[in-house]
């Protein structure tokens, strides 16, 4: 039999509304698979063991008085510590907010309580999400369940880690230039930026407003649909989120992907891209062909500018986001009155910041400074609609866009550390979906070395379903 | 000329919308007056992470509202931008604001208001008008440069500020305190600001000297204090430059406990605001049918409002200006009208004794204890002639004081005019008999007949009628002889 | 063609101090470092013809999002001051302004 932690979203929830199994004992079986592998590969910041198991039991109860349930009851839910929890701190795996405890929800957290998942804790990630490989974390970094040596991606490093070692059935990331499809694509899991406006960002603690989404990750395509579906949709309380009508992913989800066209972009597959690599992601393209599809080479030359653009806007608008980290309302201070506010503010953000958050604060602080505002920021943004006109175009051609999640496979811990610009590159090809806003996913495309493979598919603007349509034919073919 | 003389004062106007019920981006009470520290804050307000600021639209209905009474040109797309500085009473350290710079467009541009100063018609431009967010109240504990640390209370951040930009044109102390008394009465007949509530209108206000540099003075928290922190600002930079100092280009705070203006930032400091588009707010766009709709719900405003003071109730146009430089002064001048009164008579009392006395009890109009009804009551007992113009003088000080109708004060203080003409026989007899050297000297000098009528006043405490205390005085001087 | 001037260690602290961060003495030149092969970088974009080109400030077309002028409930002075490390008598506590 299988082991009831190993279950997808939607056994889980099957087996418990027809009381095959109890929540209770699902979620006991998840916490004992966390407690066998979390001290080797820290995906968790916070545990909320307690109030899950409560959780639990009031679905079972619910069940037993013939109540209605969510559709996600009893399913187990890990989410990035950068998405607002009330009650339950939220760290994002920051000194500075090490013991911050929000007194609201996120929306996307409201919306999954509302269908009775059940929130196992908070996962670990790059510090404020800055960063591809959960390295940058202040409760250290989370290990590759593959290989426990490697880094797991990032920044949701944390969430793709659970997910992979059954310590989780779904779980939340934020995907600003690639943190949720990179840990997907090196975690071997599935992971979705979805369209920006399509899920709401209240409670999403903001490290690049104008790039980044709440993105679901699952082991399953249909699973992402089904968390997606639960998320995504106008929100009120985001003046951002797009006005569309709440969709159900999982309802016309098929396999049936004849006559879709499909654009390969030479630049996906050029340069400072691994040969492995390339070749699994050909292949993934290849059997697509054989399924129906059509694809067709073809090139997007502003590319090349992708990853400058996505880091001066990404990092001028962090500068600005986390300029609210002085101390004095929440998060970390010394105790003690320095000699001025000055002094204290620069002290408290030395303190309780690391490097890599500090590093692109300051250049941010550049980018947007008297003299360089035009020469950066304001010409970032206008390479950006550049790029977006590229893709758009493109979308005229394709229905979709497929490439590499990753140039590479993960790589040691440590490896690439002391080289920030060389950990940049590494977004090459997951930036672009965000610079123009468009959804993509990062599904599972074979293993090399013992190490995963993500195959990105990037769609027009509120595409999620023809993502999930390919996503699902393409996971048929390499189930069998 | 004196050397140095040449002013240039531009002003920044930071009025907060009052009329709103909700802050600018989230659904706490903008009305914090008097409310417990940090009990109107929210994650929005608060700049707690996460959050996400929401746009009031009725704030800016209320700023194109402004706009359009300012004569400026509404933008059709304008954006906000957020401002970054750090300083303890920001939630955010930035300020959601607008830019007319880096590709940022302000709800409005352009604009002008004109006043009077010295019977003469003034124009000062204004620049812009932008919708932004008030920062929090800092409490000091004494003067802000020997408090040992300082209390932040954020029920007023987020609050709605509009910011009117004025060319540096404004030439006096004077001229920008009466600048902004027109701004405040066109604020308050809109009626999206009450200026009468402790912090809505305040101002920073940019200085030169001719030959000096551009001096910041941030701070001034009501128009009140205008006038004397320019006044303080101007002497410290003429002192400078008679001195041969130079006068640095900088910020400075004005200090309300001591008065005067302190240095604030350090060289290093330069302003560097990095201002850029704000991601979490989509671009406001306004329709020219929008526009005249909001135009349909401008009221009169004072200078219209001045126009038919002086058609209608022949008023000259320097009482025009003053009774119209407050919408609630001409709000009372117009009920007294209203309950019958005389428009010169009540123009008089108002501009001169009732306007006194207000500020010397710092009341302002509508807190006046003296009502249109008891005013106008008033003038009619001095017209009836129950009491003398100058008694009605103190008549009106005690009603101030009190807020008792004119007949009870009268009457309670015995200051009824004495008409009768046994009464004022007896005063003059009495008078004429202790002063019989002067009622000698009456028969050929005028002056003696002023002193015993004038002795007669006194005695009645200045009740006798002056009329008949004439024609007796004379009448008894007579017989005298 | 904009003139390829690397940053000094003074440029980072003065930058730093803008974003009210103190460097550590030990990282100031690391940082320096870093910080000029990065922003080398960045200026590969300086060479994109980007004349007439509107900026992209939102991806998505929207305008005109408003909430109504509504009062709701605001938080508890309690839970307002919760994440605070210094607070006294219902304020938050921030240091010496001069």
């Amino acid at each position: 039999m299988t082991e009831l932690f190993s279950l997808s979203a939607r056994e889980v929830s099957d087996k418990i509304k027809c009381s095959e199994i109890s929540a209770e004992e699902y979620v006991t079986s998840v916490f004992l698979k966390i407690k066998e592998v979390e001290d080797s590969l820290n995906a968790f910041v916070t545990l909320t063991e307690s109030s899950a198991l409560k959780k639990a039991r009031e679905v079972d109860k619910k069940l037993r008085n013939g109540e209605d349930v969510g559709r996600l009851a009893g399913v187990t839910l890990a989410i990035k510590d950068n998405i607002c929890t009330e009650g339950v701190r939220t760290t994002c795996a920051s000194k500075m907010l090490e013991s911050f405890i929000p007194p609201y929800n996120a929306t996307v957290v409201e919306r999954l309580l509302k269908e009775d998942a059940i929130i196992l804790g908070k996962t670990n990630m790059d510090e404020f999400a800055m960063g591809s490989s959960s390295e940058n974390s202040y409760f250290g970094p989370t290990r590759n369940p593959f290989d426990l040596s490697r880094v797991a991606g990032g920044s949701s490093g944390g969430s793709a880690a659970a997910l992979a070692a059954n310590e989780s059935a779904l779980a939340l990331g934020s995907d600003t230039g690639g943190s949720v499809r990179c840990p997907a694509s090196f975690c071997s899991v599935v992971g979705l930026k979805p369209t920006y406006g399509l899920v709401s960002r209240y409670g999403l603690i903001a490290y690049a407003n104008s790039l980044e989404q709440i993105g679901p990750f699952a082991k399953d395509v249909y699973d992402c649909a089904l968390l997606l579906s639960v998320i995504a949709g106008h929100d009120v309380k985001d003046g951002t989120s797009a006005n569309v009508r709440k969709e159900d992913y999982t309802k016309d989800l098929t396999d049936d992907i004849r006559g879709m066209k499909i654009g390969a972009p030479r630049e996906f597959f050029g340069k400072g891209v691994e040969e492995d690599v390339v070749k699994s992601v050909w292949k993934g393209i290849y059997s697509l062909e054989d399924l129906g599809a059509s694809y067709e080479e073809f090139s997007l030359p502003s590319m090349k500018h992708a990853l400058a653009t996505y880091y001066l806007i990404a990092m001028s608008e962090a500068s600005s986001n986390l300029a609210r980290y002085d101390g004095v309302r929440y998060g970390y201070s010394e105790k003690i009155d320095a000699k001025d506010w000055n002094k204290m503010f620069s002290s408290n953000r030395r303190i309780g910041f690391g490097p890599e958050v500090r590093r692109r604060i300051i250049l941010g602080t550049y980018a947007l400074s008297a003299g360089y505002y035009d020469k950066y920021y304001l010409k970032a943004l206008q390479v950006r609609t550049l790029i977006k006109e590229e893709f758009e175009k493109a979308f005229k051609k394709y229905h979709v866009i497929i490439g590499p999640t990753m140039p590479i496979l993960p790589f040691k811990i440590g490896e690439k550390i002391d080289n920030p610009l060389s950990l940049y590159m590494c977004d090459a090809l997951t930036v672009p979906a965000n610079l123009v806003g468009c959804p993509a996913i990062s599904i599972p495309c074979g293993v090399i070395h013992n190490l995963p493979v993500g195959m990105q598919v990037i769609a027009p603007f509120f595409g999620e379903s023809c993502l999930f349509r390919i996503g699902y034919a393409f996971e048929g073919v390499v189930k069998k | 000329m004196k050397r140095f003389d040449k002013v240039n004062i531009g002003l920044e106007i930071h009025c907060q919308l009052t009329a709103l019920k909700s802050k600018l981006f989230c659904g706490c009470s903008a009305n914090y007056r008097g409310r417990d520290p940090n009990s109107l804050v929210c994650p929005v307000c608060l700049g707690l992470p996460g959050s996400l600021p929401l746009l009031n639209k009725r704030a800016v209905k209320l700023a194109i509202k402004v706009a359009l009474a300012l004569k400026s040109k509404i933008s059709e797309r304008s954006l906000f931008f957020r401002k970054n500085y750090y300083y303890p009473d920001m939630p955010k350290n930035f300020q959601i604001s607008q830019y007319n710079k880096s590709g940022g467009i302000p709800i409005a541009v352009g604009g002008v208001i004109g006043f009077r100063v010295d019977n003469e018609k003034k124009f000062v431009e204004i620049l812009r008008i932008q919708i932004e967010e008030d920062p929090a109240r800092l409490i000091y504990l004494g003067s802000i440069d020997t408090s040992p640390y300082t209390l932040v209370d954020y029920n007023r951040a987020g609050v709605t500020l509009i910011e009117i930009v004025t060319k540096p044109v404004l030439r006096s102390p004077l001229e920008a305190k009466l600048f902004l008394q027109k701004i405040r009465s066109i604020l308050e007949h809109l009626e999206v600001s009450d200026g009468n509530l402790e912090g809505a209108l305040r101002c920073d206000a940019n200085i030169s000297l001719a030959r000096g540099k551009r001096v910041e003075v941030k701070n001034i928290s009501s128009f009140k204090e205008v006038e004397r922190a320019l006044q303080f600002e101007i002497t410290r930079q003429r002192n400078l430059l008679a001195q041969r100092r130079s006068v640095t280009m900088e910020t400075r705070h004005w200090d309300e406990v001591k008065r005067v203006t302190i240095s604030l930032r350090s060289k290093e400091e330069e302003h560097d605001y990095r201002y850029f588009p704000e991601p979490d707010i989509v671009p406001i766009t306004i329709s020219k049918e929008y526009i005249d709709e909001v135009k349909k719900t401008i009221p009169e405003l004072p200078d219209e409002r001045g126009d038919r003071f002086i058609k209608e109730y022949c008023l000259p146009s320097y009482d025009v200006e003053v009774l119209t430089s407050e919408k609630a002064l001409a709000d009372f001048f117009e009920r007294c009208i209203a309950l019958g009164g005389d428009a010169k008579k009540v123009s008089n009392w108002l501009m001169t004794d009732f306007l006194r006395w207000l500020h010397e009890e710092d009341l302002d109009v509508a807190h006046s204890r003296v009502t249109p009804q008891t005013l106008v009551e008033l003038i009619y007992l001095i017209d009836d002639k129950i009491i003398s113009g100058k008694i009605a003088k103190s008549v009106l000080r005690t009603m101030m004081k009190t807020g008792k109708p004119a007949r009870a004060v009268i009457e309670a203080e015995g200051l009824r005019r004495i008409a009768s003409k046994r009464e004022i026989e007896r005063l003059v007899d009495t008078v004429i008999k202790e002063n019989p050297r002067a009622a000698q000297d009456a028969f050929t000098d005028e002056k003696a007949v002023h002193f015993l009528i004038g002795q007669v006043m006194k005695l009645s405490d200045r009740r006798a009628d002056p009329t008949l205390t004439n024609k007796i005085m004379n009448k008894k001087l007579k017989m005298f002889k | 063609m904009f003139m390829k001037k690397s940053l000094s260690e003074e440029d980072i602290e003065h930058i730093a101090w803008l974003a009210r961060i103190e460097l550590f003495e030990k990282e100031k030149q690391v940082f320096t470092q870093q910080f000029n092969t990065i922003i080398d970088y960045f200026r590969a974009i300086d060479g994109v013809n980007t004349n007439g080109v509107e900026p992209t400030f939102h991806v998505l077309n929207l305008s005109n999002v408003y909430r109504e002028d509504i009062v709701e409930d605001s938080m508890s002075v309690k839970k307002a001051l919760i994440n605070a490390t210094r607070k006294e008598r219902g304020y938050f506590k921030a240091s010496k302004i001069v």
